[in-house]
């Protein structure tokens, strides 16, 4: 199943076309409507509505029991929602800029993916934690990265990232329903862009599941986040040099969908990865890695294309030189074609 | 509060030689070779932890730590799967999975006993709210250590714990020394002031204890307890104990000073609870027939199965 983005016409039966933020958004109210355990964690999110506006409303609509204005403490509250999962609530915590999320690196590192699996599986911890990321804002070196990548080492979390509305609606409903810690990526500079979204209960984007949001046949991009967007543009531009790309959001960095990346690579031939992150013990190495390791034969060098080694800085030029760009990753198609 | 009954004080008199004898039992099978990695044992801490346990419901949580085999006893884990437990075998409460550090039993409410100092406190803060939320006569019952006071997950706990009225009650164990420093040495307070001290920062009802009188934590706990209940907030513990062994097994506590530990040894709970219900003169024969279920459990345990690789995997992920 093709998910829709703002750039795959026509949309489907009962979307509406709203922004991403909007689509988080209505994901936390659709599933605290759904289940009443559901509850909502985070600093300014209650009465003011969220720092990036993403529970407008929530806090009138379900009350001071269900959504929470925390302090600023980050492991505090991850480890209070840790506490609440263990005895019968679903706990989503907000982080606001992925760029905190280490402040509570123990909480979400070493406490929530390894409880259950200490306690021998009498417990569970289906708490779930989303934070927004990425540049392009201008905000400098100490809340502009992803952090999608992170916590990949830390086995017993799942961990997701939003690439179009659609999937931040279907990601997060599929987060907050599943009975493991999940960690919900999304992009800051996404949260304005408007896409075709289908709400309902039937709506949760499948665990582990990437999806093909541009079918093609010569060269395979698999990206995450705001790369997704830029990839779909860079197809658009080398479809008018008559080449066909396949684009994938790889959606799960954990587990990931190695059956869809290896089948697209295995009619395409070539791979190019497209991701806001550096790119050495992140998930665009991991799938490479995998598939030298499982022996899929490629009839070029795959090529990433990554963030360089340098820290990002507020500095427009800088900046922009840092993030991927739609014309970075089409010389990287080029190149794998040549 | 109502006192305890005779009847009651003497089951918590043969817990806590329960404890002292299995404790005991962990160090000589350490030396056997029967325990994987290190043990932290609690010889000399066996009041805190049956005292504040004695005040607790069936449906209240409790949150350990990995000095934590006197409460998972306390609460009444079989000694077969507390040494199994132990020794890393499948049979074990934890299926092997936690091993010294982690023994818990969920359906006696122990939902968790993290090695990390003062993880436990967000997490206990946090059941806590849920019976909170639900409107339930439950707590969630949370001990630590004096060096858990310095990380900043006890600090912003506390804060989150007394500005939403949690149903929680910590109980600092202060053993004296966090890890192998006295805790005056790492602990910034006023002149002669308790740790308990800093909850006055958030507010909070604070109480110190002799924690080598089983009756008195109880008292506090009991009193604690009632507290968070009726939402006026969770209540920090400060009980006052002593650990007859080092740090974990490696460590022989050679940084005490000379008599300190025959001092407390002086006051030791099991001696102090016994003399308190006439029963000094039957502390023998009670330990010499909880010595045999001693023996026997750790026997057996040593004969259960190892876990396999496929049971791991299996508990890391819920369905």
């Amino acid at each position: 199943m093709s998910s829709p983005t703002e750039s795959s016409p026509p949309s489907p039966a009962g979307a509406e076309v709203i922004t991403y933020r909007e689509a988080i958004r209505l994901a936390l109210d659709d599933a605290m409507a759904a289940d009443e355990t559901v509850l909502l964690l985070g600093e300014d999110i209650a009465k003011a509505g969220g720092p990036f506006k993403t529970t407008v409303g929530l806090y009138e609509k379900y009350g001071a029991g269900r959504v929470f204005d925390t302090p600023i403490a980050e492991n505090g509250f991850c480890g209070i929602a840790l506490g609440m999962a263990l005895t019968g609530l679903r706990p989503v915590t907000e982080i606001m800029f992925s760029d905190f999320l280490p402040t509570a690196f123990d909480a979400i590192a070493m406490e929530l993916p390894r409880w259950r699996f200490m306690s021998g599986g009498q417990t569970s911890a289906p708490v779930t934690v989303r934070a927004s990321g990425g540049g392009g804002g201008r905000f400098g070196a100490q809340t502009s990265s992803t952090g999608e990548s992170w916590f990949l080492q830390f086995y017993g979390l799942k961990v997701a990232a939003a690439g179009s509305p659609q999937g931040a609606y279907g990601l997060l409903r599929a987060a907050i329903a599943h009975n493991n810690p999940v960690v919900v990526f999304d992009h800051k500079a996404m949260h304005l862009r408007k896409g075709p979204v289908v709400r309902g209960d039937d709506q949760l984007a499948e665990v582990g599941k990437a999806v093909v949001v541009r079918p093609g046949s010569d060269v395979t991009v698999v990206a995450s986040l705001l790369m997704v967007h830029r990839s779909l543009e860079a197809a658009e531009e080398l479809a008018e040099e008559g080449i066909d790309v396949e684009v994938i959001d790889v959606s799960w960095l954990r587990p990931l969908d190695m059956a869809t990346v290896a089948e697209s690579v295995a009619r395409t031939g070539r791979l190019v990865i497209a991701e806001e992150q550096y790119h050495d013990g992140g998930w665009g190495s991991a799938i490479i890695s995998r598939l030298a390791t499982s022996g899929s034969a490629l009839a070029a060098p795959p090529v990433a294309v990554s963030m360089p080694e340098v820290l990002i800085s507020h500095s427009p030029p800088l900046e922009d030189a840092m993030i991927p760009s739609a014309a970075r990753i089409a010389d990287a198609v080029r190149s794998v074609r040549a | 509060m109502t006192a305890p009954a005779q009847g009651v004080l003497r089951s918590w008199l043969e817990q806590m030689i329960l404890i002292r004898l299995a404790e005991d039992k962990v160090m000589e099978i350490y030396m056997q070779g029967l325990v994987p990695g290190t043990v932290h044992l609690c010889q000399g801490q066996e009041a805190a932890s049956v005292g504040a346990i004695g005040a607790l419901t069936a449906d209240d949580w409790l949150l350990c730590t990995y000095r934590g085999h006197h409460h998972a006893l306390a609460r009444g884990m079989g000694l077969e799967a507390f040494f199994a437990e132990i020794m890393g075998r499948d049979s074990g409460a934890c299926g092997g999975m936690g091993g010294s550090s982690y023994v818990i039993d969920a359906s006696l409410g122990m939902i968790g006993s993290p090695a990390i100092i003062g993880a436990g406190i967000p997490v206990a803060t946090g059941a806590g709210m849920t019976a909170r939320l639900r409107g339930e006569d439950r707590i969630a019952m949370c001990f630590f250590g004096d060096g858990a006071c310095n990380i900043g997950a006890f600090h912003e706990a506390l804060n989150m714990a007394q500005l939403w009225r949690s149903q929680v009650v910590f109980c600092i164990e202060n053993n004296q020394y966090g890890e192998y420093t006295p805790f005056r040495d790492s602990t910034a307070l006023p002149p002669e002031a308790p740790i308990a001290h800093r909850a006055t920062a958030y507010g909070m009802a604070h109480t110190v204890v002799d924690g080598q009188d089983a009756v008195a934590v109880h008292e506090v706990v009991a009193q604690a307890r009632a507290s968070a209940v009726a939402g006026d907030g969770p209540t920090l513990i400060e009980a006052r104990t002593y650990r007859y062994r080092g740090h974990s097994r490696t460590d022989p506590g050679a940084y005490r000073p000379p008599g300190e530990l025959d001092a407390w040894r002086q006051r030791d709970p099991i001696g102090i609870l016994a003399e308190r219900i006439g029963a000094a003169g039957e502390v023998e024969d009670i330990r010499e027939r909880l010595q045999q279920e001693v023996d026997d459990a750790a026997a057996r345990a040593a004969t259960g199965p190892w876990p396999t690789l496929e049971q791991a995997r299996g508990y890391v992920f819920a369905d």
